[in-house]
């Protein structure tokens, strides 16, 4: 057994394969089926061109120069803070054009470009970078923009009429292109709300009003233009499972819901304002929603009572964006809400012992 | 009757169709057989043989006194030419006896040190039998039938439910009575009252061959195609509707699992005493003539690639077993072992991507959804990349399978499967309890 004793082979280093051939030894698995994070990305964004599209159609030049200041400004932003820090390049990753887009969409069309230019900056550079990044951000960066611009320049915005939720301006060629008795002066909520302050029913025909949010909204923020074109877009994105239906069902149910119980008109109160855009494309952002099913239907149906309860009885006719960064801050929270139960879960014995 | 079907799960592309339809060939003998001596889970045998012995075909070559290990046999007549340490598809060293089998030989003769009327426990162990499915288990530890834990239920896994290989498939379809016979022996051995051989439903023509060889009550159940059907957990939650409880073993449910073609080599080895020392590999992928091959253990991966036709240009990544679990191969010189369920030559297309930046998670909850033992792996991962072991533990870092489907789902493709593998080791090397 003298020869028994183990002596090393030389093994045939990787980078000299004994057959032919470069080979990669990494981890597995070895395969993925994922769509990549830029293409969840592009998918979002492909999913909002036809209400952007729409929305440049019927608000004209105005729209361009709102969605070219956000997206400039958000993209720009992100580049600069990126290469000031001497840290990877992460523009390419595709969601600071998003949140540009979508940023875009809750400005009202008449926005000054600097408005939106602050307000880019602000999403990406506070929202999102200081954070760290992508996937780090407690807060969903488009709404914090927003919601820093609305409370900046609320005199400015003011001229715009009040709180700059969505206020129709009197466009000047607007009314050419308009086929629709548009309100002029405030949205449609804010009429609604002084209808319901004066305790009597809407002193306008809804089902022209359902119309004209699907279809052709011209007394919005840019995005709220077509409320069936949001619908869609969202409607594709859960198709093709980049969004979970549980933040959109929960959210537009709850404000159905609670609309219909105080006998305010539930689709009106769907339809208007920001709550499609928000329910679809805001609340769903999965960084700054909870990740367990559960929690994307609490958050979903949080979204929808703080949206329906401050519109209802606040003092601000529209608060979409503020309803949903109210429930980004209780995501980490409500994920702690379903702390998982393995396969096999049993529970703990510590109950059997204090019993004896 | 399907008792469930677990939460969670993959479909990804089967890629079967190239070796499902191959018949089992039998590979020809390398020139040099590297034989280790740890090829299964548990203690390492020890050489019982030295450099200028003569061995014969099934002689034993390997052993050690330990309860969980198993034997080591001669794959063919020939003289051992060295005892050396040398790499294992694992990326292990072990030490290994190496082989020059004879030019000349009758390969199927054999002698054989396997008790046939000791029990099928004991022909198990003297078999040197580990679960052929890719564990690499010892056969003989889950066949001692014990009274603190009566079985009922044996189940049988041809759910072969990892891409590409076809190994299981075919030893169902070739001889469905030896994976029968199998089936029968392990039931009565522990006595259980009903045995299911589960087949993914994806394989119809394997469920009718074993359907047409199954008599007295063997029941054949085809499963949900879905990965991971074939783990063990989730095997049994679809063929009884039982949940194995976290850290604990399917006994406690009264449940046995053994791979097919695992029985089928438990039948070779009571029935006429032949030893572990071949097994069908298959080899697809990035080669030239893929097919399924009954490979003598010990053979070099590089002979079973050139047997296959060689590699084709565009192969970049050589892995010993299915895509989601398989260990990546440096070098094709290292043996085929008990435990090698294939070959598979992934192209760079195919091949999960290389991300050499960390990439964040971004939260998208993908992972949560694919779990099948419904842990969320972002969690863990997060943790232990902070090397944070206390929350892997509260997230249930153990209770982790190692399946592979947060990372195969992961948009950006974060190494999930790789961290969680760094928690479960933390945790296991501090004692957690469980």
């Amino acid at each position: 057994m003298s020869d028994s004793t183990p002596v090393p082979v030389k093994v045939a280093p990787a980078d000299m394969p004994p057959v032919a051939g470069a080979r990669q030894v990494v981890a597995g698995p070895h395969i993925s089926g994922a769509p990549s994070g830029r293409r969840i990305m592009l998918l979002v964004v492909g999913a909002l061109t036809p209400t952007a599209l729409w929305s440049i159609v019927c608000l004209g030049m105005p729209a361009v120069i709102v969605y070219l200041a956000c997206i400039v400004s958000t993209v720009g932003t992100e580049f600069a803070w990126n290469a000031a820090l001497r840290r990877p390049q992460t523009v390419t990753d595709g969601s600071a054009l998003l949140t540009g887009i979508l940023l875009a969409m809750c400005m009202p069309p008449m926005t000054p470009w600097w408005i939106c230019m602050v307000a880019g900056s602000v999403a990406i550079a506070l929202a999102k970078m200081m954070f760290g990044g992508l996937g780090y951000n407690l807060f969903n960066p488009a709404l914090v923009g927003r919601a820093v611009a609305l409370l900046s320049w609320l005199g400015v915005m003011g001229e715009l009429k009040p709180y700059a939720g969505g206020w129709l301006v009197a466009v000047p060629d607007l009314a050419a292109v308009g086929k629709y008795d548009a309100i002029s002066g405030a949205t449609r909520l804010f009429v609604a709300a002084a209808d319901r302050a004066a305790g009597g029913a809407y002193h306008f025909d809804l089902a022209a009003q359902y119309s004209a949010l699907l279809f052709k909204n011209l007394a919005g923020s840019v995005g709220e233009v077509s409320a069936a074109l949001v619908i869609a877009g969202g409607l594709f994105l859960i198709v093709v499972k980049v969004v979970d239906w549980r933040i959109p069902l929960g959210y537009i149910g709850t404000v159905a819901a609670l609309s219909w119980a105080v006998g305010s008109d539930p689709i009106f109160n769907v339809l208007a304002g920001g709550v499609v855009l928000g329910a679809f494309f805001m609340a769903t952002d999965y960084v700054t929603s909870p990740i367990t099913k559960n929690g994307r239907l609490v958050f979903g149906i949080g979204c929808g009572l703080f949206n329906a309860v401050t519109r209802l009885y606040g003092p601000m006719p529209e608060t979409t964006t503020f309803a949903i960064l109210f429930m980004n801050g209780l995501a980490p929270i409500i994920d702690r809400m379903f702390m998982p139960k393995p396969f096999g879960w049993v529970k703990p014995a510590k109950e059997a012992k204090a019993d004896a | 009757m399907v008792g469930g079907a677990f939460h969670g799960g993959i479909h990804p592309p089967d890629r079967k169709a190239a070796t499902s339809g191959v018949p089992i060939e039998r590979a020809p003998l390398p020139e040099r057989l590297t034989v280790p001596m740890s090829q299964h889970l548990g203690a390492p045998c020890v050489p019982l043989v030295a450099k200028g012995d003569r061995v014969l075909r099934g002689q034993l070559i390997g052993d050690v006194d330990a309860m969980i290990s198993a034997p080591v046999h001669a794959p063919a007549a020939g003289e051992v030419v060295a005892i050396v340490t040398a790499l294992t598809p694992a990326g292990t060293r072990s030490v290994c006896v190496v082989i020059a089998p004879d030019a000349d030989q009758d390969r199927d003769a054999f002698v054989s040190t396997v008790p046939q009327h000791a029990g099928v426990g004991p022909a198990a162990r003297a078999a040197g039998l580990v679960g052929l499915g890719g564990a690499a288990f010892p056969a003989s530890v889950k066949l001692v039938p014990s009274k603190h834990t009566p079985i009922d239920t044996v189940i049988l896994n041809g759910c072969e439910c990892e891409p590409y290989l076809t190994c299981d498939h075919r030893v169902m379809l070739e001889s469905p009575e030896r994976v029968v016979a199998g089936a029968r022996l392990i039931a009565e051995t522990v006595g259980a009252k009903r045995t299911v051989i589960a087949v993914e439903d994806n394989k119809p023509d394997a469920i009718e061959a074993l359907r047409a060889a199954a008599t007295d009550g063997i029941e054949v159940l085809g499963v949900r195609t879905r990965y991971p059907q074939g783990a063990e957990k989730q095997l049994i939650f679809a063929v009884t509707g039982r949940s194995v409880p976290g850290g604990k073993l399917p006994a406690t449910v009264g449940c046995l699992v053994h791979n097919v073609q695992t029985a089928a080599a438990l039948a070779d080895a009571i029935e006429t005493g032949l030893p572990l020392i071949e097994r069908v590999v298959t080899v697809s992928g990035a080669v030239a003539r893929p097919g399924n091959y009954q490979v003598a253990i010990g053979t070099p991966v590089s002979d079973l690639v050139a047997l296959a036709g060689g590699l084709l240009p565009e192969a970049a990544r050589v892995i010993a077993g299915g895509p989601m679990t398989a260990q990546p191969l440096g070098d094709l010189g290292v043996p085929v072992v008990k435990g090698v369920s294939g070959i598979v030559a992934l192209t760079a297309a195919e091949a999960a991507p290389i991300v050499d930046v960390d990439q964040p998670c971004i939260r998208c909850g993908r992972c949560v959804e694919a779990c099948p033992m419904l842990l969320h792996p972002y969690a863990i991962a997060n943790y232990a990349d902070r090397r944070m072991w206390d929350g892997c533990e509260r997230f249930f870092a153990l209770d982790c399978i190692e399946c592979g489907c947060c990372s195969y789902v992961c948009p950006t493709h974060r190494p999930l499967l790789q961290l969680l593998r760094v928690g479960k080791g933390a945790l296991m090397a501090k004692g957690a309890r469980r």
